[in-house]
Order: C-alpha cells, then sequence, then structure tokens
C-alpha cells in the first residue's frame, strides 16, 4: 500500500513560505531529486538529546541507507558517528547539509557548504532566511527550505502515509518488483 | 503540460490514500486482518517503538487498510492527517482526552447530539474538565462564556435537533483571538458539503458511521487536525511526555505533533481503535461520497418543502429553507446544501397527546425505518418524546429543543416521490 513515487499533487499544506518561493524552495522534483541522489548527508545542528527533531531525522535517515555526518562544536560522537565543528573539517565529500540551526546561522552555514562544493542545501522545516536560501540556489545548489527531510522521505516512501497523514500523492500507477 | 496536479474532490474520493501496492498489484483496498506486523529486527522495532520509523506495530496503533481511510479523508478535508477510531462519540473524547488537562474548561455550542451533551456533562467531568454551553448562533454569549481556562470551542457546524449553522468564521476568529483551537463535530456535513477548515476551524471530528460511510453497517470516527495550530501553550502536546522518554510531541513532530499524540498515547492507551474491516467498509463509501450526498439533499429539500406545506405540520426546522432562522449562513458555508436531516413539528389530532399523535404517525410510516441513528442511504424517522426522551416531561423537552411535537427524519437517496408518498399516507391514516 503506502505511496510510491507517483504523481503529485503541489505540496502546500503548513508551511509559512509564499506561493512563490514554496515554488522555489518546496518543488517536489528537487526534493526527490535530493532524496535519490544524495547519499552521503552532513546534518548541522544534530543534538545529543535522543528526543530532539534532528537526532529524530537523524536515526530515521540512517535507518533509510543515508550516511550521516554530525556537525556540533560541542560534541565529539553522536549516533555512534565522529561529529565534526563544522563543515570545513569533515573529511570526505558531502552530497547534502541539512541545517537545524536558528535561523540567524544559516548564511554563514550556506556559505560553507558552497565552499565545500556540496551538491544539496536543506534548511529545516520553520527555519526561514531567503537571502541563504537565494545564495545557495544562485549557486546551483538544489536547496529547500521550511521541510523537514524525514517527513519528505516518508511522504515518497510510504512511511507517512502510515502514520495516517495526508501526503498528496495520487497515482494509479503500481511500482516495479523487479521480481 | 504540468507535470503536477491539484486534483479534484471526485478523484480524491476514489483514489487518495492508496497506491496500487508493489506486491500483488491488488487494485482495490485490500482488508489487512492482522493484529500485529513483523519486525525486520530487533533494532528495527526498537526504532519503531520509539517512533524514530514510521511503520506498523499492532492494529490498536495503526493498520495498513484503516491508513487508507485515513489519509483519504485527510486528502478530501484539506487537513495535515487524520487519526480513525471506532465511532464518533470515541473521536471526539480522543481530542478531548490529548488536548486537556484536569482543570482545563471548554465552551460549546448548546446544540449538540444527545450523546455528545452527555459525554461533554458527565464524562468530561470525571477527567476534571468542565463545560459550558451558549446558544451557537449568539456570538456574544461565545464571547462572554470564555475564561482565561478555556482551552477549547466546541460546535456542531449543523447542530442539533433544529439545524442551526454555526458562523464558522465568527467562532474561529474569536477562537483565534483567544489562540484556542475551535474543534468543530461536521458529521450532518461531510467534506464534500463543507470543509471548515477553510473558514478557520483547527480539529474536525467526524461520526462516519453516518455519511461518509453511508449504508448504516460500520460504525466509525476520525480526528482531522489543519496542522495549522501553535500548541505550544498546550502542555499535553508541547511538554515532555513521561510515556516517551520525556519526548515533546509540538517540537518533534510539528505540524504532526497533535494527532501523533492522539494516535500513539490516547488511541493506543484507551484502546478506541478502527478495525480494518469498518475501515474497509466506509472506504466503500466514501467513493460514492458525492453523488450519495448530492441525491441526500436534493431529496432532503423537497422533503422540507412538501412538510412546510402541509396541513398536518406545525413548523419545518432545515437551513435550505429560507424559513430557517439561519437559512443566509447555510447558503454562505454550505452552498451545495445543508445535509439531510431536518425535523418538523406535527400538529395534535384533536383531543389526542400530541406524544401519542408522534407515535402514530411513526407506526404508519412504510418506507422510512423507524431507529436511531442519521446518514444510511435509507431514509430513518425518530419521534423522540416517545423513544429516546419518553422519560421526560413535555417542559423538560422543550429545555432540551426537543418537544413532544418534533420527528426527526434523515432522508435517504430512494425514489423522492416514494418517500413524499409515504409520508403523506401516514399523515393520512392518522
Ligand atoms: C452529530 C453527531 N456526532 C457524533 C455522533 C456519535 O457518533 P457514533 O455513533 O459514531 O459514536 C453522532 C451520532 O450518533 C452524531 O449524530
Amino acid at each position: 500500500m503506502g505511496s510510491g513515487s507517483g504523481i503529485s499533487c503541489p505540496i502546500t499544506l503548513n508551511s509559512s513560505l509564499t506561493k512563490e518561493q514554496q515554488a522555489l524552495y518546496q518543488n517536489p522534483a528537487v526534493i526527490q531529486k535530493i532524496l535519490n541522489e544524495c547519499k552521503t548527508i552532513a546534518i548541522v545542528g544534530l543534538s545529543t538529546d535522543r528526543q530532539k527533531a534532528s537526532f529524530f531525522v537523524a536515526s530515521y535517515l540512517r535507518s533509510a541507507g543515508y550516511r550521516i555526518i554530525p556537525v556540533n562544536p560541542k560534541a565529539a560522537q553522536i549516533l555512534d558517528e565522529p561529529c565534526y565543528p563544522n563543515l570545513a573539517s569533515i573529511p570526505e565529500p558531502v552530497d547534502l547539509v541539512d541545517i537545524f540551526r536558528p535561523a540567524y546561522e544559516c548564511l554563514d552555514i550556506v556559505q560553507e557548504a558552497i565552499a565545500c562544493k556540496v551538491k544539496a542545501v536543506w534548511l529545516q522545516l520553520k527555519i526561514v532566511h531567503e537571502e541563504a536560501a537565494e545564495l545557495a540556489r544562485k549557486a546551483g545548489l538544489l536547496t529547500v527550505m521550511d521541510c523537514c527531510v524525514k517527513m519528505e522521505h516518508g511522504r515518497y516512501c510510504g512511511g507517512l502515509h502510515e502514520a495516517g497523514m495526508n501526503t498528496e500523492i495520487i497515482s494509479a500507477k503500481r511500482n516495479h518488483r523487479f521480481i | 503540460m504540468e507535470a503536477e496536479r491539484n486534483f479534484g474532490f471526485d478523484t480524491r474520493m476514489i483514489h487518495a490514500g492508496h497506491i496500487p501496492d508493489t506486491q500483488t498489484g491488488a487494485r482495490a483496498v485490500p482488508i489487512y486482518q492482522t493484529s500485529s506486523f513483523v519486525f525486520y529486527d530487533a533494532d528495527h522495532a526498537a526504532e519503531l517503538f520509539d517512533l524514530k520509523q514510521y511503520g506498523h506495530i499492532y492494529s490498536r496503533i495503526s493498520n495498513p487498510t484503516v491508513a487508507v481511510f485515513e489519509e483519504r479523508l485527510a486528502a478530501l478535508e484539506g487537513a495535515t492527517g487524520a487519526v480513525a477510531v471506532s465511532s464518533g462519540m470515541a473521536a471526539q473524547l480522543a481530542v478531548f482526552m490529548t488536548l486537556l488537562e484536569p482543570g482545563d474548561e471548554v465552551v460549546s455550542s448548546a446544540h449538540l447530539y444527545g450523546g455528545t451533551v452527555t459525554q461533554l456533562t458527565h464524562t468530561l467531568k470525571k477527567m476534571g474538565i468542565a463545560v459550558s454551553y451558549v446558544d451557537p448562533t449568539d456570538i456574544g454569549a461565545w464571547e462572554a462564556a470564555i475564561t482565561p481556562r478555556t482551552k477549547a470551542l466546541y460546535g456542531e457546524l449543523i447542530g442539533n435537533p433544529r439545524g442551526s449553522i454555526l458562523d464558522l468564521e465568527k467562532v474561529s476568529a474569536l477562537a483565534a483571538t483567544h489562540r484556542i483551537p475551535l474543534i468543530i463535530d461536521n458529521t450532518m456535513a461531510t467534506p464534500y458539503l463543507c470543509r471548515p477548515m477553510e473558514f478557520g476551524a483547527t480539529i474536525v471530528v467526524y461520526s462516519a458511521t453516518k455519511f461518509i460511510g453511508g449504508h448504516g453497517n460500520s460504525l466509525g470516527g476520525l480526528v482531522l487536525d489543519s496542522g495549522k495550530f501553535d500548541y505550544s501553550r498546550y502542555p499535553a502536546i508541547a511538554e515532555p511526555s513521561p510515556k516517551y522518554h520525556n519526548l515533546r510531541f509540538f517540537d518533534t513532530f510539528g505540524h504532526y505533533g497533535f494527532l501523533m499524540k492522539v494516535r500513539v498515547e490516547t488511541v493506543r492507551d484507551t484502546g478506541c481503535c478502527l478495525s480494518p474491516m469498518n475501515a474497509f467498509l466506509l472506504i466503500q463509501g466514501v467513493e460514492t461520497l458525492s453523488l450519495r450526498m448530492d441525491r441526500h439533499v436534493d431529496n432532503a429539500l423537497q422533503v422540507a418543502k412538501f412538510l412546510e406545506g402541509h396541513p398536518q405540520v406545525a413548523w419545518v426546522s432545515y437551513a435550505g429553507l429560507p424559513s430557517h432562522p439561519q437559512h443566509a449562513l447555510a447558503q454562505k458555508y454550505l452552498p451545495r446544501g445543508p445535509g439531510a436531516v431536518l425535523s418538523f413539528g406535527i400538529k395534535a389530532k384533536s383531543g389526542e397527546d400530541l406524544r401519542l399523535t408522534g407515535k402514530h404517525f411513526i407506526e404508519n410510516l412504510k418506507l422510512f425505518s423507524h431507529l436511531a441513528n442519521i446518514g444510511d442511504v435509507r431514509s430513518l424517522v425518530i419521534h423522540p418524546a416517545s423513544t429516546t426522551h419518553q422519560q421526560l416531561t413535555d417542559e423538560e423537552l422543550r429545555e432540551c429543543g426537543v418537544g413532544p411535537e418534533l420527528i426527526r427524519l434523515s432522508i435517504g437517496i430512494e425514489t423522492v416521490e416514494d418517500l413524499l408518498w409515504d409520508l403523506d399516507q401516514a399523515f393520512h391514516a392518522l
């Protein structure tokens, strides 16, 4: 059952962004491209508190098969992974930078992300900084703002549906099982 | 061509929440008649119990067939999500239990289904929650009843028993000023006739037993949340939960926080889950919702007009008639028609007690089913004074707004001329 990668309705629920901003920073095609193509995700502001939203998102993404790199200057290790104080000190290529920091820090983080040549940046739900998002987008990065990576992954992979949520995905297509 | 499309209401009725599964390709929604679901491994189990992953554990919490029903209704309502439960009463109680703390107060419309009044007055009292009732058509009364302890406003869009219409925009604006949610029971209208969230309601509850299922075969209920309300002042949603290692639901799940709490705490702990079989039957109803509702309201209006012109009828209460005090509000919020439940007052036969005339009228009907329900494809009738309310004196009856002359009809989708014939012959035989 659940939602495969069917035709999607425009996702307009629960965002403080304007329609124009949503078209730029919550584009379903961009979101799906990030989820499909990014394998290594640096989570900036990942908490050591296992009941914080960032910890939920990180452990979910790890279970979903992504490689997680915690970024938090106050911790040495989170989720059994070494933790880095900033993006520049990560010794391997990063695909996606997922940001759990207050909006006013986002511009600096995005600048750092561009310098590290990452593919995509993602400002989490309720984190809105238009200048930071626009900087990333203009630099050619896949950019998402005011969304949650876990919710979006759940939207396209069926989990959100299982929780009774409105995925806004409608399709009569059967996904191929590839025997 | 656009790659994305905002699908229409009828398409959602048929498709939302169900994509053919990879494994079997089954086109109809499969009935997952299972109590429990196998974990991949111990880590998977631990993460599911910790809410770190989505997935089914046990059908008291969630089930794949029930999930289709939930997402379908959320898609029809434009809600952020839904939790389906065992009945409409369970839906209301789940909302109150999730949202409120002992000492909190609710201001409610007085024009409610009788069972809801009992739940609010007596069952909520046991939980330390006090309810004050107001005339729903008097916005000043709502405002005056709100105290610093008021944590929610409650009402039925189409109220019982006289079909009064709640002024959604005014009452939701009042709720917003006080930063409290407006909870609407939209059972009578269904999301086809009105979607209260479009007019500012935060939470909508349904008895799916009625028009949503529509065939009088299954009990069920729903809780839906707009996802737009800031629950940070609601300790039950925002504060650390001792049941989940001090998880803060609103903080962690954001706009899903309230519904997650309803599901993984209230429904899990009270066990008021919907069975997969009932979910399947209710889904069958949803797939024809708009077609049935159009016929229901067409028939209801014709019956109301017929009754209004009948010499043995004292009055008719149906907001689709220009004579109804909230006819204008009905046209605003329910342009396709204000549901299919109406009541009328029968005139006493000379020298006969009104209750007896009502009783005889019901006994004379041949096509209307005499029972205690609404929202069936079949037409239904009840005379409260000789059944549900028979213990009350005439005076007590009038206080509840259900005088001894009141007969309630729920109009079905039969050939309307047959319904008019049945009513007419029942009057004649008095
Ligand atoms: C308006 C309304 N709300 C709630 C309920 C309760 O629903 P249920 O019987 O499914 O518990 C009913 C009917 O019984 C109703 O008519």
